[in-house]
């Protein structure tokens, strides 16, 4: 037993351990989804991450360890946003043409994100360093946990927001874009980037690949709105 | 493969070293995004040459967030203490976001594609 143990004690401290259990636990949350033809509440990260959560909280080991394996993963969230340029060029003359439409619902639903999420928290007794953490949530995490230092929201916290809102907008879009009966990519692809970043856009990459650019594009565009207008939704308070 | 990657860590080394420099509030990636894209637009060869890693790298995109998404679950506290409002108000504010780009984007596509 104590070979058993120890065995877990130097596995435990190497980033093998934890690389490996991230790609398993993707592996199986990619499965399910698969399984279940794309659904969008069976989210492949959603999954991956509960399974993790759970085997950290069975082991005791703390998030840290965890991410000295995971680093590696995470480490490529920078090339894949670069390599998003890619179905963008594909896709290059739809967005030409559609440049009024993207331009004008960028800046809606920017503003939107973050001026009903302050409204709604204010409304709910939300105050101080909390209401001004949400304000960036809609926007990637590097950018967001910038700009919630900038205006005084606690960086830590946006950064749980943000990865919440990826997950929501990834679950919800494809139900509610289907209920509403819209059936133009751009514009579905378009509104999940701007509300949801990277993981909406990763959800509307599985959908439709139009949908996919236009999301990155959405994505792009908002990290840089965010920090222009996030400032301005401050000001107003 | 291996060419391709470097291409693609070229573009977001550039990126980052411009956003440091010039254009501190946006991200480094997302200036390699659009020199990379410009890049293609002047070269078509290049984006035949990293299409397939690019494309490759995409398709997983989603595994890339489970990281981050792990450290929700370890930094759960920090919801719990403001309690239900929050996640109301994470939760409804991107509803209305989806609802109201893609109803802007419809309304002006129709009005600019009118004759569409």
């Amino acid at each position: 037993m104590t070979e058993v143990w120890q065995l877990w004690t130097y596995l435990g401290q190497e980033p093998l351990l934890w690389l490996t259990l991230t790609l398993l636990a993707y592996l199986a949350g990619d499965g399910l989804s698969r399984l279940a033809k794309r659904a969008p509440l069976v989210n492949p990260v959603l999954i991956a991450v509960i399974l993790l959560a759970a085997v950290l909280a069975i082991t005791g080991t703390p998030y840290a360890t965890y991410f000295e394996g995971a680093q590696f993963v995470h480490f490529l969230l920078g090339p894949a946003t670069v390599s998003l340029a890619i179905p963008l060029f594909a896709n290059l003359r739809l967005v030409r043409q559609a440049w009024l439409p993207i331009l004008l619902a960028l800046v809606a639903g920017s503003a939107t994100a973050m001026g009903s999420a302050v409204a709604i928290g204010w409304a709910l007794g939300l105050e101080g360093q909390t209401l001004l953490s949400l304000v960036p949530k809609s926007t990637t995490a590097p950018v967001a946990m910038g700009l919630s230092e900038a205006i005084g929201g606690a960086p830590s916290l946006t950064a749980v927001l943000v990865i919440l809102t990826g997950i929501t907008g990834a679950l919800i879009v494809t139900p509610l874009m289907n209920a509403l009966g819209v059936t133009d990519w751009r514009a579905r692809g378009l509104a999940v980037g701007v509300a949801a970043h990277g993981i909406g856009t990763a959800r509307a990459l599985h959908v439709n690949e139009t949908a996919g650019a236009f999301a990155g594009l959405g994505m792009g565009l908002n990290a840089i709105l965010t920090a222009l207008l996030a400032p301005l939704i401050v000001a107003l308070l | 493969m291996i060419l391709n990657i470097a291409i693609i860590l070229c573009f977001q080394l550039v990126g980052e070293v411009l956003s440091r420099a010039v254009l501190p509030f946006v991200p480094g990636p997302v200036l390699g995004l659009v020199l990379l894209l410009a890049a293609c637009a002047a070269f078509p060869r290049l984006h035949a040459t990293i299409r397939e890693t690019a494309t490759g790298l995409l398709a997983h995109l989603s595994l890339l967030f489970v990281p981050a998404g792990v450290g929700v679950v370890s930094h759960w506290g920090l919801i719990a203490e403001s309690g239900p409002a929050l996640l109301v108000a994470l939760i409804g504010s991107t509803v209305l976001a989806l609802l109201v780009g893609v109803g802007v984007f419809r309304a002006v596509a129709r009005i600019t594609e009118g004759r569409a």
